[in-house]
């Protein structure tokens, strides 16, 4: 008992960092630990996902909100596509074919991973955009964030708002009808379609991964998937290992979270194509 | 800078000040109750409740809080880390009208009605 406390304990501190720095929920190394490693089902390890992509967003978000590294009218503007998609997603259980689904999120992954690439190797790399976009202003979009690893205020402008509305409302039905935490798909939507910095982006994904997963939190929660002697340790974990991950990332350079962030991408277009033909890795 | 807008920065710093510290309260609160729940677990050696047993309503949760189950206190504090990012929602829409954006104030009000739609949805028809 002391030794699987201690384990989910560590997984959580783990998991709370790389989630803290990256916008993701880290269940892709959840579900791994608790189906394969500990042998349980696998409603289990998406019950134990949701609740780690709450302590996540929660114990990174009081950071952010305090550094002024995130975009709070972004987060709830795009918070509208993403929960109502949460709730379409729900309502589609059973009734649309998951498997178109994940080939088109598969790709989308892989297109978002070569985009990150050609940003890592471009000459301009991470080269803010400053074009008047009417939409980004008539809404306030517009931000700016303190970055603590070139030591300066960063302007930047946003763009293509309604692809990223788009992207958005299409992550919020990937979480609910897949059961995925969807926090690669919000980065994607703010970095490669709308143009914000890695930073704000990634940071305002955390915020809003919170806001999604509550969405559907009520009905795991009363359905028998959250074994809390499980969820609890790995969640206290988490929440320290977020309020530690939220001070790295600020203090990281933008090249480096991408190197960590590609492989990431890559891997999880992968599982998703894989599952769409029906292979579970 | 006019002394105006400088209350006004200040006013606005003030408020984000405000809001981290609820926040902070929020998460601390729901740790709190878990660190409970875990050492309850700890010292009984079990969760007090048959193995196939899970919560379905409040009204369940309440008894086992009350019966003091190692269980119903670490689900009471998942619930509460639950209910953290609808408090953010709560506190963005004050921090917006302390702002005096009324567009924001109207656009986080939504999230917060979809989110409060989507609870009715899974504790009522168990969607």
């Amino acid at each position: 008992m002391l030794n699987s406390i201690l384990l989910m304990l560590a997984v959580g501190v783990l998991v709370g960092i790389l989630g803290a720095i990256l916008g993701i929920g880290g269940g892709m190394i959840i579900t791994p630990v608790l189906t394969l490693g500990m042998g349980l089902d696998i409603k289990y390890a998406i019950g134990a996902s949701l609740i780690a992509v709450i302590a996540t967003s929660s114990g990174a978000t009081i950071a952010y909100l305090r550094d002024n590294v995130l975009n709070l009218r972004v987060a709830m503007f795009l918070e509208i596509a993403t929960s109502v998609g949460a709730i379409v997603g729900a309502l589609l259980t059973g009734i649309l074919n998951p498997v178109f689904l994940y080939l088109l999120f598969g790709l989308l992954l892989f297109f978002s991973g070569a985009n990150m690439v050609k940003k890592l190797w471009g000459k301009n790399s991470d080269q803010i955009t400053h074009q008047d976009d009417k939409l980004a202003q008539d809404l306030r979009l517009n931000g700016s964030y303190y970055d603590k690893n070139l030591h300066k205020e960063i302007d930047y402008g946003v763009t293509n708002v309604p692809t990223g509305f788009g992207i958005m409302f299409g992550a919020g039905v990937a979480s609910g009808l897949l059961g995925i935490g969807s926090g690669a798909f919000k980065v994607i939507a703010m970095d490669t379609f709308m143009k914000m910095p890695l930073k704000p982006s990634s940071s305002t994904s955390n915020l809003m991964m919170g806001v999604t997963a509550a969405a559907s939190a009520t009905i795991y929660f009363f359905n028998g998937s959250i074994l809390p002697q499980i969820a609890v340790p790995m969640a206290l974990g988490i929440i320290v290992g977020a309020a530690l991950g939220s001070r790295i990332m600020q203090i990281m350079p933008t090249r480096l979270m991408r190197i960590i962030f590609i492989p990431i991408l890559l891997y999880l277009g992968l599982q998703m194509i894989l599952k769409g033909f029906g292979v579970s890795i | 800078m006019k002394p105006e807008a400088k209350n006004e920065t200040q006013e606005m710093h003030r408020v984000e000040m405000t809001i981290g510290t609820i926040l902070r309260w929020g998460v601390i609160v729901a740790a709190a109750i878990m660190i409970v729940g875990l050492l309850f677990y700890l010292v009984d050696g079990s969760l007090g409740v048959a193995s196939n047993y899970h919560v379905q309503n409040f009204h369940q949760l309440l008894q086992g809080l009350i019966a003091g189950k190692p269980y119903a206190i670490m689900m009471v504090g998942i619930f509460a880390l639950i209910l953290t990012p609808v408090l953010r929602v709560v506190v963005s829409i004050y921090s917006f009208y302390r702002e005096h954006d009324r567009l924001y104030v109207i656009i986080t009000s939504l999230v917060l009605l979809i989110l409060l739609t989507s609870f009715v949805l899974g504790i009522e028809f168990q969607l």
